[in-house]
């Protein structure tokens, strides 16, 4: 560890006691944080896996109905039928304040004319499996935003949690042992000054004892001091 | 309002113009990043779809978005199927925030499509 240079005295000791005060404190607050945004971060990966197997085998067979669509009828004419939706899908977002990472809630309404069919197509012209296709393709609109909120959400979470595992551990290794180590240090210098001066009081009184002794018969002057 | 974008091949994607996604053909992973970056700029889209065999290639596009709020980028499976990418950057996420991969574990490595 590098040495810091203080000076040893009483004040500057108060100081970083505070101030090694202050580190606990926030260390302790950071690590709640961090386990709170991990059970968080944790439940919403877990949601998101599960919406994931679902939608990935739900795609599959929305594929393969487009490549059976596709098959029986002209491509220009799939392109054609699919090209202008009839569902109008406005989405706003909104902001979720998750342990102050701010995630993103989006929020989907579908303006369809009265008509539940989700078909923008005659149905004269093509197959029974594009009309399959499309219905499930719908069916899992709602799972497709839910797991890019999820997604996001837990993007975001990941990283917060990765910034406050380092203040964390920065704290608890480095700066509260730092400060341990400048009060004891600072500890250590005043009661070596204490002993100092005990030594040199000590020192002076025996001088001085020496002294007066000394003084009433100087025929003993010769004599070490007791 | 935003908009629901989706990057892929126009198999895989043009069956998503029936949801009223904006649809962008990509014929390469440098087209599909060219499309995402105009996408993102645009800052018309909260949700951006993008077919997994080019989310594959554009890691590093994908990580200089992934601290934005918004858009979105999610991967999606494109015709090969399920690749195992969505789940296996789902796992890194795991990964990078908690130190270890605790959730994923009954998952292969890496799953090939």
């Amino acid at each position: 560890m590098a040495e810091i240079r203080v000076n040893p005295t009483r004040m500057e000791m108060k100081r970083y006691q505070a101030r090694y005060q202050t580190a606990r404190r926030g260390h302790k607050l950071l690590k709640d944080k961090r386990d709170e945004l991990m059970r968080l971060f944790l439940d919403v990966v877990r949601e998101d896996r599960v919406l994931r197997e679902r939608v990935e085998a739900a795609l599959a067979d929305v594929y393969a109905g487009f490549s059976v669509a596709g098959a029986v009828s002209s491509p220009q004419m799939l392109g054609e039928a699919l090209i202008c939706p009839k569902t109008e899908g406005e989405l706003s977002v909104g902001f979720r304040n998750l342990m102050s990472v701010n995630v993103p809630v989006f929020n989907l309404q579908i303006h369809t004319d009265g008509n539940t069919e989700h078909y923008n197509y005659g149905l004269a012209f093509t197959s029974g499996e594009l009309d399959v296709a499309v219905a499930a393709l719908n069916g899992i609109l709602t799972d497709l935003l839910r797991m890019a909120e999820l997604e996001k959400t837990a993007q975001l979470l990941a990283e917060e949690i990765e910034r406050t595992r380092r203040r964390v551990n920065a704290l608890e290794y480095i700066l509260m042992p730092q400060y341990l180590e400048i009060i004891r240090t600072i500890r250590m210098r005043l009661e070596e000054n204490e002993r100092g001066n005990t030594t040199r009081l000590m020192k002076v009184k025996d001088m001085m004892l020496a002294a007066q002794l000394r003084q009433p018969d100087d025929a003993d002057e010769d004599d070490p001091p007791s | 309002m935003y908009k629901i974008g989706i990057i892929g091949n126009r198999d895989a994607v043009q069956g998503f113009m029936a949801l009223g996604f904006a649809v962008h053909e990509a014929g390469d992973a440098e087209q599909a990043a060219r499309e995402l970056h105009a996408m993102v700029r645009s800052g018309e889209f909260a949700v951006i779809y993008l077919i997994e065999r080019y989310a594959a290639q554009l890691e590093e596009e994908l990580a200089r978005y992934r601290s934005l709020p918004v858009p979105a980028i999610v991967s999606l499976p494109g015709q090969e199927g399920a690749t195992g990418y969505g789940m296996n950057s789902l796992r890194r996420a795991v990964e990078r925030a908690v130190g270890a991969d605790i959730l994923f574990q009954d998952l292969p490595e890496e799953r090939k499509g």
